[in-house]
C-alpha cells in the first residue's frame, strides 16, 4: 500500500535534515504506529507524505499502490488514496462544513474521473456517519472547525475520513487534546474503517490510543530514522519504560 | 497654462454649460444646491476627503467613453419577482418597465414631475443632501441635485409585496448621466429597492432616503460589471425613531467607483447597516465612503466592508462613526477589509471614530491579508484543486458581508456572481 525507501528530507527555510533516510512499509489491511519522542520527525513525515509546502526531499521515494507520490500536488495525493487527519485542524470560518465536505468528496471523484455524488446521496451518507461518531446538525452546518472543541476537531476528521473513502489514512496524534471519552469515540470511527483494502499508519506519543487502536506493527522513530520495529508489545515497552531504553539499546 | 489649471477650466466651463432647471417644484432646491456647489467647489486633488480617490474623471468636461460590455450573465434580479424599472443611459424606458402604478406607494419620475409647482418630495429633494454636507463637504452630490436629469420619487406608505428594482442599461459609449431618487417611507412601512446594471460610461446618482416611525427600507445594489465606466454614488438616509436602514451593495469591475453612503440616525432605537463586497482585478479602483452620525438614544450602526483586490487593484476604505453629545447606549461596529491575491494590488483604509457620548460601545477594525496558507493546505489535502480551494477561500473571506443581505435567495444570487467572477479569472 505504502512504502516508503530511504526517505531523506530537509526543510526548505533553513539547512536543517529532519528525516535522514526513512524506510516503512505498510500493507492494506494493517494497522502500523509509529512513536517517538517529539523532534523524531513523526510529524515531519505525515507532513512530506501528503505534500505539505516548506520540506524538501533529498534522497529516497515514497509511492502508494506502486505510484510515486513525492511529485503530486496534495490534492492529487489526496485523490490518489491519501489521507492526513491533522494534529491540529485547520479553523476555516466562512466555509460550512457540510459545503467542505461536498466540495471534498466531489473533486476526489472528479479528479478520479468519477460521477459526482449526488446531494440527496451525500446528504444522506454524511448524516449516518456523522451519527455514528455523534456530530450533529450544528456541528455540520458551523463553519470547518471554527468554535469546535478539541475533541469535536478530531471527530471531524474522522467524519472526513468516513466521507472520503481514502486507501492509507495517516493519523497524526490524533490523540492529543482528547479526554478518555473523545479517545474511545475516535477511535471506534477508525476502527469501523478498518478493512482488508486499507492501511492506517497511527503516529502517537502514548500507548493509550493504541489500547483502542490495535496497531500490527508498532515502529519507534528517533533522530529521523526508524530505529526499532515490532510487534504491540513495542508500544507497552515504550509506556512503561520510556523511549530512553530502546534508544540506548539501538544507539 | 499648467495642467491642473486646464482641468480648472474643463470643470467650469461644464458647470457654466449646463442649466439649473428655473421651473417647477424642485427648482427652489436645484437653486440651493447650485449655490452651496459654487460656494465648496468641486473636489480637488488636494482635499483631504479625495486623497485616496482621484476625482478629475468624475468632474471633467467630459466623460471618458466606455466601452459596452455584452453581460453574458443577464440582470442579476431578473429571476426575482419584483417591479421593475429600466432606465438606458438614465432615460426611463416605458416598453422595458413594468409600469408607474404601484399598490401601497406612490412612484413617479423626477422628468414627469418636474412642471408642477406642488409635489410631496419637494420638502425632501436636495435636504438630506443638505444636511449631509456638514461636516464634510460633498460636491459631488450638490452637484447631482442640481442638475438631475431623472430618478424615482418612491413615497412607500404600506409594506411592499415586492421589491422595487432598478435596473440601469449602459447603452452608449459616452453616456454621461446624472440620476435622483428620492424615497419617503410612511411609519410601519417597508420596502426593498434594487439596483443593478453599469447604468453609463459615467454616471452620478444620488438617493435620499427618509424613513419614519418604524419603517424599514432594504436597499441592494449590484453595480455593473464593465470594465470601463465611472461612478460616483451617494446615499443619504435619515432615520426616525426604531426605523432601520439595510444598504448592501455588490461592486464587480469598473476602472473607478466611489460610494458614499451618509446616515442620519436621528431617531431613538434605529439600526442602520452599511455592507458592502467589491472584487477587482487590473484597472479597478474602489472608494467605500460612510459616514455615520448617532444623534440619539440606542441607536445601532454596522459597517461590513470586504474587497478582494489582484493585479494591481486598488481599495479604499474611508469609514466614520460619529456619536454625537447625549447618544448614549450607542452600539456601533465598523469592519474593513482587504484580500490581496497578489503583491501588486493595493488597500487603503481610514477608520474613524469620534465619540462624544461616555456610555457607548463602538468597536472598529482593518485589516489587509493574502489567502491564509494553513487553510488551503487543508482543502487541498482533502482533495480539493488549488484554484477552487483559492475561490472557495475568496467566498469565505467574503462571507460577512454577504451574510448582511438578509434575502436569501437575494443573497444567492449575489454569492452566484461572485462565484462565476471568480471562475472566469481562473
Amino acid at each position: 500500500m505504502l512504502e516508503i525507501k530511504n526517505l531523506c528530507v530537509s526543510l526548505e527555510e533553513e539547512d536543517k535534515q529532519i528525516l535522514k533516510g526513512v524506510n516503512l512499509t505498510v500493507e492494506a489491511g494493517k494497522v502500523h504506529a509509529i512513536m517517538g519522542p517529539n523532534g523524531s520527525g513523526k510529524s515531519t513525515l505525515s507532513y512530506v507524505l501528503s505534500g505539505r509546502d516548506g520540506y524538501e526531499v533529498t534522497d529516497g521515494s515514497a509511492s502508494l499502490l506502486g505510484e510515486d507520490i513525492l511529485d503530486k500536488e496534495p490534492e492529487e495525493r489526496a485523490a490518489a488514496g491519501l489521507f492526513l487527519a491533522f494534529q491540529y485542524p485547520v479553523e476555516i470560518p466562512g466555509v460550512g462544513n457540510m459545503t467542505f465536505l461536498r466540495t471534498a468528496v466531489n473533486a476526489q471523484r472528479k479528479a478520479r474521473g468519477e460521477e459526482e455524488m449526488s446531494a440527496t446521496d451525500f446528504l444522506k451518507e454524511v448524516r449516518s456517519k456523522a451519527k455514528d461518531l455523534k456530530i450533529d446538525a450544528d456541528m455540520l452546518k458551523r463553519p470547518v472547525n471554527v468554535g469546535f472543541s478539541g475533541g469535536e476537531k478530531k471527530r471531524n476528521e474522522i467524519l472526513q475520513m468516513a466521507m472520503l473513502e481514502p486507501k492509507m489514512c495517516i493519523l497524526d496524534e490524533t490523540d492529543s487534546g482528547l479526554d478518555v471519552d473523545a479517545m474511545k469515540l475516535v477511535a471506534e470511527g477508525v476502527n469501523a474503517l478498518r478493512s482488508q483494502n486499507r492501511g492506517f499508519l497511527v503516529i502517537t506519543h502514548y500507548q493509550r490510543l493504541l489500547d483502542h487502536i490495535k496497531p500490527d506493527v508498532v515502529h519507534i522513530m528517533a533522530d529521523g530514522r526508524i530505529v526499532k520495529t515490532g510487534g504491540p508489545e513495542l508500544a507497552l515497552e515504550v509506556e512503561n519504560n520510556g523511549y530512553a531504553d530502546i534508544l540506548a539499546e539501538v544507539a | 497654462m499648467s495642467l491642473a489649471q486646464t482641468k480648472e477650466t474643463d470643470v467650469s466651463k461644464r458647470l457654466a454649460e449646463m442649466k439649473v432647471s428655473q421651473s417647477g417644484w424642485s427648482a427652489p432646491a436645484r437653486k440651493e444646491a447650485y449655490d452651496r456647489l459654487m460656494k465648496m467647489g468641486m473636489p480637488q486633488r488636494r482635499d483631504e476627503y479625495w486623497k485616496y480617490t482621484r476625482p478629475d474623471t468624475l468632474t471633467s468636461g467630459e466623460a471618458i467613453p466606455a466601452a459596452v460590455q455584452k453581460d453574458s450573465e443577464g440582470p442579476i434580479f431578473d429571476e426575482l419577482d419584483s417591479h421593475k424599472l429600466v432606465f438606458v443611459d438614465g432615460v426611463y424606458s416605458e416598453t422595458l418597465s413594468d409600469g408607474l402604478s404601484l399598490t401601497g406607494a406612490v412612484l413617479e419620475l423626477l422628468s414627469t414631475t418636474e412642471e408642477v409647482d406642488i409635489h410631496w418630495a419637494k420638502s425632501l429633494y436636495g435636504s438630506l443632501e443638505k444636511n449631509g454636507q456638514t461636516p464634510v463637504a460633498r460636491p459631488l452630490a450638490a452637484f447631482n441635485s442640481a442638475f438631475a436629469e431623472e430618478g424615482i420619487l418612491l413615497h412607500v406608505k404600506e409594506t411592499l409585496s415586492k421589491p422595487i428594482s432598478l435596473h440601469y442599461i449602459h447603452g452608449s459609449e459616452t453616456s454621461d448621466v446624472i440620476l435622483h431618487h428620492v424615497i419617503k417611507v410612511d411609519a410601519g412601512a417597508r420596502a426593498t429597492i434594487l439596483e443593478s446594471g453599469a447604468v453609463a460610461a459615467r454616471c452620478n446618482t444620488v438617493i435620499e432616503a427618509e424613513i419614519e416611525q418604524g419603517g424599514q427600507l432594504n436597499h441592494i445594489r449590484a453595480q455593473g460589471r464593465d470594465h470601463e465606466r465611472r461612478a460616483v454614488t451617494h446615499v443619504f438616509a435619515q432615520l426616525e425613531e426604531h426605523s432601520q436602514f439595510k444598504s448592501f451593495t455588490l461592486t464587480m469591475n469598473g476602472v473607478l467607483t466611489r460610494n458614499e453612503t451618509v446616515i442620519d440616525m436621528r431617531g431613538d432605537d434605529s439600526i442602520a447597516h452599511v455592507a458592502g463586497a467589491s472584487v477587482g482585478d487590473g484597472d479597478f479602483h474602489h472608494d467605500d465612503t460612510v459616514f455615520i452620525t448617532h444623534d440619539a438614544l440606542r441607536g445601532e450602526s454596522r459597517q461590513v466592508f470586504k474587497k478582494v483586490l489582484r493585479n494591481g487593484a486598488t481599495g479604499v476604505f474611508q469609514g466614520k462613526i460619529l456619536v454625537k453629545p447625549g447618544a448614549q447606549k450607542t452600539d456601533g461596529y465598523q469592519i474593513s477589509q482587504s484580500l490581496l491575491l497578489d503583491d501588486d494590488s493595493q488597500f487603503l483604509a481610514k477608520p474613524e471614530l469620534e465619540i462624544y457620548a461616555d456610555d457607548v460601545a463602538c468597536s472598529h477594525g482593518s485589516t489587509s491579508g493574502a489567502i491564509d496558507e494553513e487553510a488551503l493546505f487543508y482543502l487541498r489535502s482533502r482533495g480539493v484543486a488549488a484554484d477552487e480551494a483559492t475561490n472557495l477561500l475568496t467566498l469565505a473571506f467574503l462571507s460577512e458581508a454577504l451574510s448582511e443581505v438578509e434575502n436569501e435567495d437575494i443573497a444567492e444570487l449575489i454569492n452566484a456572481r461572485l462565484e462565476g467572477w471568480l471562475k472566469r479569472r481562473r
